[in-house]
């Protein structure tokens, strides 16, 4: 290194520009990944918190029975809004937009992404897309009611702003497959000397299967939904049965996409949780290789199950058996995961500090979520239930207790990295347990009245689930309460925090070998790589570095 | 890095315009043939007949068989994932 | 190994990947293939419920300006490919000229396309128009696809003639060069596909007998 730019070298990300503009600008227009990931992590938070705000409505319109705050089309509004909120603007390209982008590059040595500008386009694009859906609340016609699904052949002939809002999911996959060959093409090439395919950290396999997903699957969503937006707007004959379409064919396109984008919201995290756990055991992951296979296993096997969210649809017997039985192959992935996870802990030396512990509400609430799939994968058992509660606390256990228990794992992990500075343990570790408690107040009693009869989408419900109700109404304060709590500890952090040493936790993987927060370009020159991922003898050679 | 090695295969004029000839000798037989009408084998023998041509363009004009073999693995992938949607939404067209 | 300091000085100022870029086109060519994919996984499934109808709708259209047409863009793909194989010889003006060929055959096919979609405009087959709708189910969703399948197509093929417009620009200006041509030839790899999706789709509505 040159002495001259000596100084600048040490400055972190936030204060060198990548371009010839300062201040906003060199935000706006940056191409470095990191800048990149934290104007994503912006916007994505943003986006999540008034998923939040409409969910905890939600809740509060089913405290009692019959109307208390609103009437059945404005909480049919609200539902679809939550969803496609929560979907297409935060959960589908929260992991990989935001902690993808900062740590994938750092994590295999490299200085950025294959594709820099690329990648702000992608930033863009996602943007354009989440003005375009939020856009679609205020025009004339009314904020759509159609539900995140879709479905033909109300979607052709709801009057509110369907085509909209349908624009703005192409967008987003747009930009979601932007993102995918970027990551792809970079891991590919990228990598820092000595650093093979089998030295790669988890966190990146997973993200790397997970941007395979992106690229192969939203193309299918992408051209049915224009087609749904091309049969709105001219008339023409594709889905609707008026005209001879086949409604079904519909269901089918949508899920071909939406089953594998589950994998695309699960797989990144998964990859955290392959990264936390052998941090706070300070023991080698067990099964490198399972892991890693399985990740790609999941991508594969979860193309081959769209079919088990339509078994009451009028879909073929065959078909429903063949996806019935795919449905539990893919189970078996997710095991091999978990039990490599649990005896990576085993004999380890656990340091039970707030990431870990998010880890572990995550395997708890996942496992109910994963097993409770089972149950409704099952073609008798998924009669019974279809269109029940059950389904919506299965997949919020799966999606918030999973994805989104482990967004805040990643979080509480990396945000020493990021922003350099340290939140409240203390804090944080309470609000580990308040999140649980909340949570399984929340969505439990869902499997019960779902069980019992109780079917989603509806603003009313029978007297007898009203204890029930309320339990999740209370439920839906704690965790809101929670997450807001969150938010207060995080900003006092990044004002007020101590500031935080280059590898607070004694992590070995390549983000932990740099500073805190990370340099432009993130290293001095790029590593030579000859340790296992997870190899914590180096941790003796990090402490004289 | 060994990344930047320069083995870039060349293809001649004369090997294009060969492959574009077939090409075209392929669009005139599968012309021909649908005017016979073969019934149930004039779609089975249109799409033989694509996929010969998309073979041609995709390994020579696209130079896919002098690249690098990855390309090769990424290309199968798309086409079985194809394959895949495919057979399974027709499980259940054929069989409701 | 031992050098790796140079390489990070590399990677720092000049970042070229020609074959990195590459790969990046290869997979949004998967996506573009994906995206017909599905459209032709929709088609597959009307032909088998409607086979009648489709055999009778596609009467109407005309093989002629079809195999016109695929003759037209068999031969741009020719001059796209040849265009490449000249510039890595060096021969700047014949690949200008190549691709100026290549830009002259999209226009043809395009206004080909205009006059075969006008005909049907004028015997009142277009969507959302009466007489189509008194057709058959089979009929209407035959041509929904048709108007749908080959203007998605279409508009590839005018996005590949702005792509290649600049191209011929870079080559003019000695952005595209004998040693760096990946921007062409990735161009060329976004034009074959276009042909490629066309190879497929011409059978298919046109010569269904």
């Amino acid at each position: 290194m040159a002495d001259a730019t000596t100084a600048v070298a040490e400055k972190p990300y936030y204060q060198v520009s990548t371009n010839k503009h300062s201040g906003i600008l060199s935000w706006l227009l940056t191409t470095d990944h990191k800048r990149i990931g934290l104007m994503y992590f912006a916007a994505i938070i943003t986006f999540f918190l008034v998923g939040v705000i409409i969910g905890v409505l939600m809740r509060l319109e089913l405290i009692a029975p019959g109307r208390t705050i609103m009437g059945p089309q404005t909480y049919n509004e609200l539902f679809t809004l939550h969803g496609v909120i929560m979907i297409f603007l935060f959960i589908i390209p929260g992991l990989p937009a935001i902690f993808g982008n900062f740590f994938l590059p750092i994590q295999i040595g490299a200085r950025d992404v294959a594709f820099p500008r690329l990648n702000l386009l992608s930033y863009y694009i996602y943007v354009i897309g989440a003005i375009m859906a939020l856009t679609s609340l205020f025009l004339p016609g009314g904020p759509i009611d159609t539900g995140w699904t879709f479905y033909i052949p109300y979607s052709i002939r709801s009057t509110t702003n369907v085509s909209m809002a349908l624009l703005a999911a192409f967008v987003l996959g747009f930009s979601s497959i932007l993102t995918g060959i970027n990551f792809i093409t970079t891991v590919h090439r990228m990598r820092a000397p000595g650093m093979g395919w089998f030295r790669m950290p988890l966190f990146v396999w997973a993200t790397y299967a997970t941007a395979w997903i992106q690229v192969i699957a939203t193309p299918v969503i992408g051209i049915t939904i224009l087609l749904v937006v091309i049969e709105r707007a001219f008339g023409v004959g594709i889905f609707d049965p008026a005209l001879g379409g086949d409604p079904i064919l519909f269901q089918h396109l949508f899920w071909i996409y939406s089953h594998p984008a589950v994998y695309i919201m699960i797989l990144p995290a998964m990859g955290v949780v392959s990264e936390i756990i052998p941090t706070f055991s300070r023991r080698t992951i067990f099964g490198y290789k399972q892991i890693a296979y399985s990740s790609l296993a999941i991508a594969f096997i979860g193309y081959l199950v769209w079919g088990h969210h339509m078994f009451s649809s009028g879909m073929s017997d065959t078909d429903a058996m063949i996806f019935s039985l795919l449905t539990f192959l893919v189970a078996l992935p997710s095991g091999v995961k978990i039990f490599n996870w649990v005896a990576t802990m085993y004999k380890g030396s656990i340091d039970p500090q707030p990431p870990f512990l998010w880890v572990m509400a995550f395997i708890v609430l996942f496992s109910i979520g994963g097993l409770t799939g089972l149950v409704l994968g099952s073609l008798a058992t998924d009669i019974h239930l279809t269109d029940t509660y059950f389904v919506v606390a299965h997949f919020h256990y799966v999606m918030f207790g999973g994805t989104g228990t482990i967004f805040f794992a990643a979080l509480h992990y990396w945000f020493p990295k990021m922003f350099g500075k340290m939140y409240n343990i203390k804090f944080s570790k309470i609000a580990v347990v308040t999140y649980f408690i909340g949570f399984n107040m929340l969505y439990f009693p869902k499997f019960i009245m779902g069980y019992m009869g109780m079917p989603r989408r509806y603003y009313d419900y029978l007297p007898m689930f009203t204890p029930y109700q309320r339990i999740s109404t209370i439920g839906s304060w704690i965790l809101a309460g929670t997450i807001f709590f969150m938010v207060g500890y995080f900003i006092h952090a990044l004002y007020k925090g101590k500031k935080a040493t280059s590898n607070p936790w004694g992590g070995v993987t390549l983000e932990w070998h740099i500073s805190s927060p990370p340099i432009m370009e993130n290293f001095h020159e790029i590593p030579t790589i000859t340790h296992e991922p997870y190899d914590f003898s180096q941790l003796k050679e990090m402490k004289n570095e | 890095m060994s990344e930047h090695d320069n083995k870039v295969h060349h293809i001649s004029y004369g090997t294009y315009i060969l492959v574009w000839v077939a090409l075209l000798a392929f669009t005139s037989i599968t012309v021909t043939i649908a005017g016979i009408g073969l019934g149930r084998y004039t779609l089975f023998i249109a799409l033989l007949i694509a996929a010969i041509k998309s073979t041609l363009v995709i390994n020579i004009f696209m130079h896919i068989k002098f690249d690098e073999p990855i390309f090769k693995v990424f290309l199968a992938l798309s086409g079985v994932t194809l394959l895949i949607i495919f057979a399974l939404t027709f499980f259940d067209v054929l069989f409701r | 190994m031992s050098n790796h300091q140079e390489t990070a000085a590399a990677t720092h100022q000049t970042h070229r990947d020609d074959v990195g870029a590459k790969m990046g086109m290869w997979l949004f060519l998967f996506t573009e293939v994906l995206l017909f994919g599905g459209l032709f996984l929709v088609y597959a499934v009307y032909r088998y419920q409607y086979q009648q109808q489709f055999h009778i709708a596609a009467m109407e259209l005309n093989t002629g300006i079809g195999t016109l047409n695929t003759i037209i863009l068999l031969t741009s793909s020719l001059t796209v490919a040849l265009s490449i194989a000249a510039i890595q010889k060096g021969n700047k003006f014949l690949s200008m000229i190549l691709i100026s060929t290549t830009l002259i055959l999209a226009a043809m096919f395009m206004v080909n396309k205009f006059f075969e979609w006008s005909t049907k405009f004028s015997h009142g087959i277009y969507p959302g128009s009466k007489e189509l709708a008194a057709k058959p189910n089979g009929q209407i969703l035959f041509y929904g696809l048709y108007f749908v399948m080959t203007g998605l197509h279409g508009l590839h093929v005018l996005v590949g003639m702005v792509v290649l417009t600049f191209m011929l620009v870079f080559i003019k200006r000695d952005i595209i060069t004998k040693d760096s041509y990946a921007k062409l030839e990735n161009s060329g790899l976004y034009w074959h596909l276009v042909d490629l999706i066309w190879i497929f789709l011409f059978p298919l509505f046109y010569l269904i007998q």
